[in-house]
């Protein structure tokens, strides 16, 4: 866990000292609060407890010399158009009563699988994604047919589906591994917390987040969703302390019975909602004898490089949105083996790239580069070795990405001098706001579908609960607090 | 209170908890789930809201008696005259 300094005050000195509550939160990220929204609707009283100075969690955001940066976020997905029935987005803002409008959604222009032997692009059409395949793999676009059927029929939320293979899965619709690899690029990349292989419903949830619905961005990126989230929490009268983490869960056999902050006050709560991650949770209580879940700790974690530039993109002749690529036909999802990043695939973001209303746009250019990153090499560099991989893997990535981009007619030196302004984030990055173990970002590979711990008072929403991306993070918390909270009786 | 009160008070609040659905020709006999794009959240804050406003418990056993209108009638009418 993070360890920030605790503050030198009296307990006795805080004004949460003391104080009891219907429900407390730990975790001030997506899924912390949609939870605090739900309990507020209900008429319950609760607290968001977040470490952090910034809400938003694994999708937050930060400023450096007046420049904005977004985490996380490259798209929202699972978009839809206002109106649009039975979505996972309609059903999640309809949970949070936060009108559609709120979020200033806009949809992508058009992204890319991109693979050196075949290109796939997509918008937020499926028919135009359709097409593409049948004109790049006319022997197998039958097959694919079958298995968006299958997709859009298949119950990915059933909690006691037995796990199965994504990739066996695939070779019941189709025989070319080229067209397996690229639909595993993207739904991998955007939310698979295990190596090379991925159950088939999370399959299922991702291909229908990303390419059945979509992707879109607010121009102000994640800090709208944010804002939109707290005001809704704010309104229905929930508490939010910021700078303040949970130090200890203090249990008595099988109850939660009070929670000791950083700040030294110590407060009681009928339950506790963690969103802190389930490892994290557990090594929090004075009671957690049971190892096992030393064993389910997510290792998959990314960098990602960010470079504000003069230029619009689509000024260089860049016009995709997100471009996955892969730089071989087999596309392996792997932590690195003996580098810091592994360059061979990743994630392309032009955060422009969306059809922002009013010709509105960012005032820079902004280019996001995400690859897989080897969590304990980044954590064991001392610090001017780690300032030094930094500057090195930027480079490469930088240059990796003018690679695959439409070409600019001038060398990697020139496109730096219209940099503006730079930044990377790295493991050592996402743990030290987050507090994730290993700065992974789609937490645990086995799941905490229920949600439910050691404890009878305890549950766990977020990424370790199950679903993932900034949706899936709300859902967890609304259907968690759901079920433990508002369903069931004290 | 009547039963067409107590109808008119689950309207409002459907109105409130799902704005996007009409439900302006809603059939008392018919069930909600046929007429409207409604899911066991949206009968959760159904649930929620009667709690809420007018102090009505409904326990979780007795939610397939919130199916239409008319069962929402039978049902909720006592309790609100209780």
């Amino acid at each position: 866990m993070t360890q920030i300094p605790q503050n030198k005050v009296s307990p006795r000195d805080s004004k949460l000292h003391g104080k009891h509550f219907d429900c407390v939160i730990i975790g001030a990220g997506m899924a912390g609060l949609a939870s605090g929204i739900r309990l507020g609707l209900a008429g319950k009283e609760s607290i968001i407890l977040e470490r952090h100075n910034a809400s938003g969690g694994l999708n937050s955001f930060y400023s450096i010399d007046g420049h904005k940066y977004d985490v996380g976020l490259h798209a929202l997905t699972n978009y839809v158009p206002k109106g649009t029935k039975g979505s996972p987005l309609t059903k999640l803002l309809r949970q949070l009563r936060i009108p559609y409008d709120a979020l200033e959604l806009s949809p992508q222009l058009q992204s890319k699988i991109h693979f050196p032997s075949c290109q796939l692009s997509f918008n937020n059409d499926f028919s135009y994604f359709e097409s593409q395949v049948a004109e790049q793999f006319p022997n197998e676009i039958d097959g694919f047919c079958r298995l968006v059927e299958t997709i859009k029929n298949y119950d990915a939320f059933s909690l006691d589906a037995p796990s199965t293979s994504t990739r066996e899965a695939l070779k019941q619709y189709f025989k070319n591994p080229l067209l397996e690899s690229m639909l595993l690029c993207p739904t991998m990349y955007y939310g698979s917390s295990t190596e090379n292989d991925m159950d088939f419903s999370q399959f299922v949830i991702m291909f229908r987040s990303l390419f059945l619905e979509g992707f879109a961005r607010p121009l102000n990126g994640v800090r709208t969703i944010i804002k939109a989230l707290q005001d809704k929490y704010r309104s229905l009268g929930g508490t939010r302390k910021m700078r303040c983490g949970v130090a200890k869960i203090i249990c008595d056999g099988q109850r939660a019975q009070k929670l000791l902050l950083d700040d030294g006050s110590e407060i009681t709560a009928n339950k506790i909602i963690s969103t802190a991650g389930y490892t994290e949770t557990l090594r929090l209580c004075n009671n957690d004898k049971n190892q096992e879940h030393e064993n389910n700790i997510g290792k998959l974690t990314f960098t990602e490089t960010i470079t504000l530039f003069k230029e619009q993109p689509k000024n260089l002749g860049w016009e995709d949105t997100i471009i996955f690529f892969n730089d071989s036909d087999h596309f392996r999802y792997e932590a690195p083996f003996s580098n810091l990043v592994d360059p061979q695939s990743g994630v392309i973001c032009l955060p422009n790239n969306y059809a922002y209303p009013n010709e509105e746009n960012l005032e820079y250019g902004i280019l996001r580069i995400t690859a897989l990153a080897h969590t304990h090499k980044w954590f064991t560099l001392d610090e001017t070795s780690y300032q030094e991989a930094k500057q090195d893997w930027y480079t490469i990535l930088q240059k990796t990405a003018l690679s695959i981009l439409p070409s600019l007619n001038e060398s990697q030196a020139e496109f730096a001098s219209r940099t503006i302004a730079k930044d990377m984030f790295t493991p050592r990055t996402v743990h030290k706001f987050t507090g994730h173990i290993n700065g992974a970002i789609y937490g645990c590979p086995n799941k905490v579908k229920d949600g439910r711990t050691h404890l009878d008072n305890l549950f766990i929403a977020g990424t370790d609960q199950g679903f993932l991306g900034i949706i899936g993070a709300m859902l967890s918390g609304i259907s968690m607090t759901n079920l433990h909270c508002l369903q069931s009786k004290e | 209170m009547t039963e067409e009160q107590v109808k008119q008070i689950v309207i409002d609040i459907i109105n409130e908890i799902a704005p996007d659905e009409d439900t302006s020709n809603l059939k008392s006999e018919v069930n909600l789930r046929d007429q409207m794009d409604l899911d066991s959240m949206d009968f959760l804050d159904i649930v929620m809201e009667l709690r809420k406003q007018h102090g009505i418990e409904v326990p979780e056993e007795d939610y397939p008696k919130l199916a239409s209108l008319d069962s929402c009638a039978d049902y909720l009418t006592p309790k609100f005259n209780a």
